[in-house]
C-alpha cells in the first residue's frame, strides 16, 4: 500500500510540473470562466436557466475534449517515459510491479479528474455566492459521469501504453481509437440503419458499447428522461434499462471498461519486457 | 552470488544475448566491456528483472523477475544516462529511500561527500541539474543504502577528478560486502576499479579474465611535473586535479587517485611537448 501511494504521489508531482497538465487545467478552467463571461447563466434556451444551462454546456464540451486529451497525454507521457529511460531507472528500485502500475494509474486518475471536477465545482461555488440556483442532482450526476469518463479513457490509455513500444505508435493508436469511437457515434450507425443492412436493435447495442455515445445519451437523459430527441432508439434503450437503470449503466459500464482495459494493460505490462 | 545460465534474449528476430553462462562471486569487481550493441545493457536489464528472457538469472538464488522487491532491495544501480525526471531532488531522494528502507540522511551524506550541495538543490527539478550533479546524486542514491550488488554504467564519466577520487574511496568502503559490475565501452576507463574483466561481443562473452589488483581504490600517487614553459591551456587542463604550481608556474605538484592514473596521464599526454619531467610516486 505504501509503495502504491508513493508511486501515485510521484506521478502526481511529475504531472503537476508537466506542460500538458497546465494546458489541460487552463482549458477546463477557461471553459467555465468563458461560460460565465458570456452570460450563459443569465440566458434561457429550451427551458434551461441558471447553472443548469452552464452545466449542460460544460458536460457537452468536456465530452468532446476530455477523451482525446486524456488518451493522448497518457500515452505520450507513459510511452515517453519508457523511451527516455525513466522506467529503466525507477523500475530498478525495489517497487512491486502492481504497486508501480496501479500507483501510476491512481496518481494519473487524480490529476486527470481534479481539474474537470474543480472547474465544475468552482462554477457551483460561484453560483452559490451570486445567488444562482444550483441543480444539485444534476451536479452530482455529472460529477459521476466525469469520474466515469476519466476512468474509462485513462484505462484505455494505460492499455495502449502497455502494448505500444514507441511514443509515435502509442499516439497513433490512441488517435485511431478516439476516431473510431467518434465515427460510431451517430454518423455511421445512422447510415447503416438507413441502408437497412443491420437490425436497428443491433445498431443501438453497438452505440451503447461506445462509451462516448453512452456519455452523450446519459447527459441528455438528465433533462430529457424519455430520450425523445433520440427517436426510435429511445424505445430500445428504455425497454432494456429503464430511465434509472440507464443512468446507472452510464456510470458503471464506462468505469468497468476503463478498469478492465487497465487490468489488461497491467497483464501485458508484467508479462513482457518492462522497457 | 550472481548466476547466468544459458541466458538468451532476442528482440523480434534479432538475437542480442546468445546463451551467456557466468558466475560472479561476492566481492568481485567486474568490468563489463564491449562495443555498442555488444549486449552489455541488455545483460544489465535482465539482471534488474526489466527484460523477459530465456535461460536463468539468479541473484542469491532468487529470480529478479519474480522476486523483484527482495532482489532489487539489494541492488544499487547507476544508469549511464540520467533519467529526465521532473520531480524535485528532495522527492527523488525520499522516494528512493522509502522504497529501499534507508534513511534519506545517508543519501544526503554521500551526496555531500561527493561535493554536491544537497540542501541547496532539494527543491530543484532533477532534470534541471548539470550532468555531473545528476551523476553524483544517482551515485549517492545507489550507495546510500545497504546494497550488496552495485551495477554502474559508466558511473564516473561525468565526474570531476576530485569527485572521482571520493567516488573511488566510497567504493573502497564497500569492497568487503558488495559485488560490483561496472559497464563501459573502454577498459582503460574502468580497469583500475576492477579485479575481473568480462568482454562481450555480439551477445557472447569473449573474454573473462582476472586482472592484477595491485593498485587499490584508496591508493594515492604523488605527482610532479616540470614544464619547459608555462602554457595557460595546461593550467586549465590540470585545474581539477588539485595540482599546485610553484611561483614560476613551471613545477606542478599534487596527489592523484591511484585508480585515476591512466586517465590523468591521458590528459597530460596532450601536452607532451611541454613536459620536461614527470614523476608519479606511491605515497
Amino acid at each position: 500500500m505504501n509503495q502504491l501511494w508513493l508511486t501515485a504521489k510521484l506521478d502526481i508531482v511529475e504531472s503537476l510540473r508537466a506542460r500538458w497538465f497546465q494546458i489541460y487545467t487552463l482549458v477546463f478552467g477557461g471553459i467555465v470562466a468563458l461560460l460565465f463571461v458570456f452570460g450563459l447563466t443569465e440566458s434561457r434556451v429550451l427551458g434551461f436557466i441558471g447553472l443548469s444551462r452552464l452545466l449542460v454546456t460544460y458536460i457537452q464540451l468536456t465530452m468532446a475534449i476530455l477523451p482525446i486529451f486524456v488518451l493522448i497525454t497518457t500515452v505520450r507521457s507513459v510511452a515517453g517515459d519508457r523511451e527516455a529511460g525513466v522506467f529503466e531507472y525507477l523500475l530498478s528500485l525495489p517497487v512491486a510491479l502492481q504497486a508501480w502500475f496501479w500507483g501510476k494509474f491512481l496518481g494519473r486518475y487524480l490529476v486527470v479528474f481534479a481539474p474537470v471536477f474543480l472547474a465544475m465545482f468552482g462554477a457551483v461555488i460561484w453560483a452559490s455566492i451570486v445567488d444562482i440556483e444550483v441543480p444539485w442532482n444534476m451536479f452530482a450526476y455529472y460529477t459521476g459521469l466525469l469520474a466515469a469518463m476519466a476512468l474509462c479513457f485513462l484505462g484505455i490509455g494505460m492499455l495502449i501504453s502497455a502494448f505500444a513500444r514507441t511514443t509515435d505508435m502509442a499516439q497513433g493508436a490512441a488517435f485511431m481509437i478516439w476516431l473510431v469511437l467518434l465515427l460510431f457515434l451517430d454518423l455511421i450507425l445512422l447510415g447503416v440503419m438507413i441502408q437497412g443492412r443491420v437490425d436497428p436493435e443491433l445498431a443501438v447495442t453497438l452505440a451503447l458499447v461506445n462509451p462516448l455515445q453512452v456519455f452523450r445519451t446519459a447527459a441528455l437523459a438528465m433533462f430529457d428522461p424519455q430520450l425523445i430527441v433520440l427517436g426510435p432508439s429511445a424505445y430500445v434503450i428504455l425497454d432494456l434499462f429503464g430511465t434509472d437503470g440507464f443512468r446507472l449503466f452510464a456510470l458503471a459500464y464506462p468505469a468497468l471498461l476503463g478498469l478492465g482495459s487497465a487490468a489488461l494493460g497491467y497483464f501485458l505490462f508484467r508479462r513482457g519486457d518492462l522497457l | 552470488m550472481i548466476q547466468f545460465k544459458k541466458l538468451s534474449k532476442s528482440f523480434r528476430r534479432a538475437s542480442v544475448l546468445n546463451g551467456i553462462d557466468l558466475d560472479i562471486g561476492i566481492g568481485e569487481r567486474v568490468a563489463l566491456i564491449g562495443s555498442n550493441g555488444a549486449g552489455k545493457t541488455t545483460l544489465i536489464r535482465c539482471l534488474l528483472g526489466e527484460y523477459d528472457h530465456q535461460g536463468e538469472v539468479r541473484i542469491d538464488g532468487l529470480d529478479p523477475r519474480s522476486n523483484r522487491t527482495a532482489v532489487l532491495g539489494r541492488i544499487g544501480f547507476v544508469p549511464q544516462l540520467p533519467p529526465p525526471l521532473k520531480m524535485p531532488v528532495g522527492q527523488l531522494i525520499d522516494f528512493s529511500a522509502a522504497l529501499c528502507h534507508t534513511d534519506p540522511a545517508r543519501i544526503h551524506a554521500i551526496g555531500k561527500r561527493l561535493g554536491l550541495d544537497v540542501d541547496g538543490i532539494l527543491s530543484r527539478q532533477f532534470v534541471r541539474l548539470s550532468g555531473g550533479m545528476k551523476q553524483k546524486l544517482l551515485i549517492a542514491i545507489a550507495l546510500g543504502r545497504d546494497a550488496r550488488l552495485l551495477i554502474m554504467d559508466e558511473p564516473a564519466a561525468n565526474l570531476d577528478p576530485e569527485a572521482r577520487k571520493i567516488f573511488f574511496d566510497l567504493l573502497a568502503e564497500r569492497l568487503e560486502d558488495a559485488t560490483m559490475i561496472i559497464s563501459s565501452h573502454r577498459l582503460d576507463e574502468v580497469s583500475s576499479l576492477v579485479n575481473r574483466v568480462i568482454e562481450m561481443d555480439m551477445g557472447k562473452v569473449v573474454i573473462d579474465a582476472q586482472v592484477a589488483d595491485d593498485a587499490t581504490l584508496t591508493d594515492r600517487l604523488l605527482c610532479r611535473i616540470v614544464l619547459k614553459r608555462f602554457e595557460p591551456a595546461f593550467a586549465k587542463a590540470v585545474e581539477g586535479w588539485q595540482l599546485v604550481p610553484d611561483a614560476g608556474q613551471l613545477v606542478w605538484q599534487g596527489g592523484i587517485a591511484g585508480p585515476d592514473r591512466l586517465r590523468f596521464l591521458g590528459i597530460v599526454s596532450r601536452y607532451t611537448a611541454l613536459v620536461a619531467d614527470l614523476s608519479l610516486r606511491e605515497g
